[in-house]
């Protein structure tokens, strides 16, 4: 750990929050239709849709149109996926292309749909143009878990039976947001060197010479809009650690800063709707923290290394296995941290092979699943742990609780529960099975306690929609595909379900005035209950597999024990 | 609103996102690069003696004792999966985890390359292969223990060597981010066109 490395993560968070704050702002004013400097766009996007993406929708009818659309990506995704190498424009990213069978084009269509971004392909195996059709869900998926966590916050802030209409929020958010946003980042991604072209892979002789195949492609557009959307799936196989997807210090940061700012600046948006910027402060300071703990554990691991290599080899015990040279330590231990933290799912380093708790945390981030979180899901994952905690300080307090002045009673808890208890089910019980069935062992790489994380790795990515991998695991069998493409539909759906239809039941609630009696939430000592109720209930369901898992295998590791 | 009226809505609004973002998003920074970052929006490719040599942000296999070498790739070939070290069409490591004995067997393989260095005095990033398999840096003391197999191959001065190593060497972004590292092809392309 060096200094500069520390001082280089604390001016990240410091630009971090500074963005949030008004960019928080910007998207309340964006989705509440407060914008207009894009109005000619947004207004032919609309007339396109027609008078659909005019009416006010009730919380059924939302979700409708939003399952309806979400269907509607995955199956033409899914087409295009089977038939690209027959349409035109079927130049391939490399020379060698491998179209995808049925269940592979499943898991793809199911992960890009979901803003999972599980790959079990290469991409270099692609066509561009399927590769075009998978950015386009890129920009599509993560405002779609943007708008439905706008519709939770329209309920919880006043009583109306209507909760806006998804087609124009829809359209709001990728207009006035993501594509901006995207474009600037664009722009500075060509700026820092990475490649854009449409002209198949370059042929070279090589000073040895030898021939080598380079692959190109329109890198720097995927690039912009797989960070900003949390999306994570790469343009090449190697994603982030590819010297094209991310060349040099400055676009490693850059792509850091892009992943975590809007779901940072979302719980301030969240603020900007409960009119209670103080409420805002709270959950965000107390999920900082919890990023903070996690960042600083992986640097640590990463810097304390394998002392394995060194016994076994006298070599220093810095690691350099599966983790590229420009992108540092301090770097490479911001990256693995950001991505499992934000679920995007992009990598600068195999998880793999890095040392037993650099590879754990991420997996305990994605099993929180409120470290901050993708667009919108993650917001929609800090409330429910909130309302859980209003829900048990209540009981301790023996009050009916409340949250913003909305009472929470027996129908918001129950829907509460399924939203929370989907997750550890769609992660433990595949995971249980793959373990004691010859379909998901014959998938292992590396054996022991590390076997065992690759598989819990794979099911808990897919559940918490990030989409980065223990890539030893060999994912691309009709097993991992169908269980994995499920878990990230149900780990998706369901829980939105569930907490949509609390959104409705919520709305239809008047405001309570607080009285003396009434728990205040936007104070610190709510944020010590929701970071306890947070861990126990998030950490403590997960605990047994993760000491089965990397702490076992760090334990074997510090003991010097390899067989 | 009727279930067909939200399905040819949602379809609509499909394709129209798409034309957007599939469409002018993708040609609107595809012109910018091609105008205005024309040489690495085209993949950064450099040339040698009037052929192009490879690409500067790609690493590249070199074995010979005049050249200096790179990191360990763990990449294979597309087709017939067969190792093939520095493969741009197929990027990816080895991913053994931590205590896989295969990870100590693969590291010492690598350092067979390295006979007659203290192994404490080995850098890790020589002997242990990179995430992409095309990592085109290694780190400066990664370069420096390489001088004096270059230097005796290339009949030239160590100190002429080290100094084309110091003037190739990157520092970190701002001193904060990333770490100090030496592109192989660009040192390797000076010694080439220095004669040597």
């Amino acid at each position: 750990m060096t200094a500069m490395g520390v001082l280089g993560i604390l001016i990240y968070l410091v630009v971090l929050f500074a963005l949030a704050v008004p960019m928080g702002r910007y998207i309340y004013n964006a989705l509440e239709g407060r914008l207009h400097w894009l109005g000619p766009l947004e207004g032919w996007i609309l007339r396109i849709i027609g008078p659909a993406a005019k009416r006010e929708q009730t919380w059924r009818q939302y979700w409708r149109s939003f399952i309806l659309f979400n269907l509607l990506c995955m199956l033409i995704t899914y087409a295009v996926l089977r038939l690209d190498t027959y349409l035109p424009l079927s130049q391939g990213v490399g020379l060698h292309l491998v179209p995808q069978g049925p269940h592979l084009a499943f898991n793809t269509a199911a992960s890009f749909t979901t803003n999972t971004n599980w790959q079990n392909y290469s991409g270099e195996t692609l066509t561009y143009l399927a590769q075009e059709f998978l950015m386009v869900l890129q920009f599509v998926s993560p405002a779609l878990g943007l708008v439905i966590a706008i519709v939770f916050f329209r309920a919880l802030v006043g009583r109306r039976d209507t909760l806006g209409n998804f087609y124009a929020d829809l359209v709001r958010a990728l207009v006035y947001i993501f594509l901006p946003v995207a474009a600037a980042a664009a722009v500075l991604l060509l700026a820092l060197g990475l490649p854009d072209t449409f002209a198949g892979p370059a042929i070279v002789h090589t000073l040895q010479g030898a021939v080598q195949q380079i692959d190109r492609g329109p890198v720097a557009a995927f690039e912009a809009i797989k960070q900003l959307g949390t999306n994570g799936g790469g343009f090449f196989n190697a994603n982030s650690a590819h010297p094209f997807e991310n060349p040099n210090p400055v676009s490693n940061i850059l792509a850091i800063l892009l992943m975590s700012f809007l779901s940072t600046a979302l719980v301030f948006t969240f603020g900007f709707y409960a009119k209670n910027r103080r409420q805002a402060v709270v959950l965000a300071g107390v999920t900082a923290a919890l990023y903070m703990a996690g960042i600083a554990i992986v640097y640590l691991a990463l810097v304390n290394g394998n002392p394995l290599i060194h016994q076994a080899l006298g070599l220093s015990a810095k690691s350099m296995e599966g983790r590229e040279v420009r992108n540092g330590t301090a770097g490479t231990a911001l990256f693995v941290s950001a991505t499992t933290a934000y679920t995007t799912g992009a990598v600068n380093a195999w998880h793999d092979s890095l040392p037993p708790l650099a590879g754990g945390l991420p997996l305990l981030f994605m099993m929180l699943n409120t470290v901050f979180g993708g667009k919108g899901a993650g917001m929609l994952n800090i409330l429910m742990f909130a309302i859980i905690t209003v829900f048990v300080a209540g009981l301790m307090v023996g009050r009916t609780p409340e949250f913003l002045g909305k009472k929470i009673e027996r129908k918001e808890i129950t829907l509460a529960t399924v939203a929370m208890l989907v997750h550890p089910i769609i992660i433990l019980a595949p995971t249980a099975f793959a373990l004691v069935h010859r379909v998901g062992t014959s998938s292992i790489l590396n054996s022991g306690f590390h076997g065992l994380t690759e598989v819990i790795y794979a099911f808990t990515s897919g559940a918490a929609n990030n989409g980065s991998a223990f890539a030893g695991l060999g994912t691309n069998t009709p097993f991992y595909n169908v269980s994995i493409g499920l878990v990230m539909l149900v780990g998706r759906y369901l829980s939105m379900a569930a907490m949509m239809a609390m959104a409705g039941s919520l709305a239809a609630k008047r405001i309570v005035p607080a009285s003396a009696g009434t728990l205040a939430t936007d104070s610190w000592s709510f944020a010590w209950v929701y970071l306890f109720v947070t861990l126990i209930v998030g950490a403590l369901t997960f605990f047994p597999a993760l000491a089965l898992g990397p702490i076992a295998e760090h334990l074997v590791m510090m003991g010097g024990a390899v067989k | 609103m009727s279930m067909r009226e939200d399905i040819w809505a949602s379809l609509r609004g499909y394709l129209a996102l798409a034309v957007l973002f599939g469409g002018v998003y993708s040609l609107f920074v595809l012109g910018v690069g091609q105008l205005f970052f024309h040489h690495t929006a085209n993949g950064s490719l450099v040339t040698y003696q009037g052929r192009v040599a490879g690409s500067s942000e790609i690493g590249q296999q070199f074995t010979g004792p005049q050249w200096f070498w790179g990191r360990p790739s763990a990449t294979v070939s597309s087709t017939s999966g067969k190792p093939q070290p520095y493969n741009a069409d197929n990027s990816g490591g080895t991913n053994y985890g931590p205590t896989n004995p295969a990870l100590i067997q693969e590291i010492k393989g690598n350092m067979a390359l390295y006979k007659g260095i203290p192994p404490s005095r080995i850098p890790p990033d020589l002997v242990e292969s990179s995430a992409s398999g095309l990592d085109p840096d290694i780190s400066p003391a990664a370069a420096l223990i390489q001088v004096p197999r270059v230097a005796a191959a290339r009949h030239v001065s160590q100190a002429a060597l080290r100094a084309l190593i110091a003037a190739h060497t990157r520092q970190p972004w701002l001193g904060l981010y990333g770490a100090p590292r030496v592109n192989v092809l660009e040192l390797n392309l000076a010694l080439a066109s220095g004669g040597s």
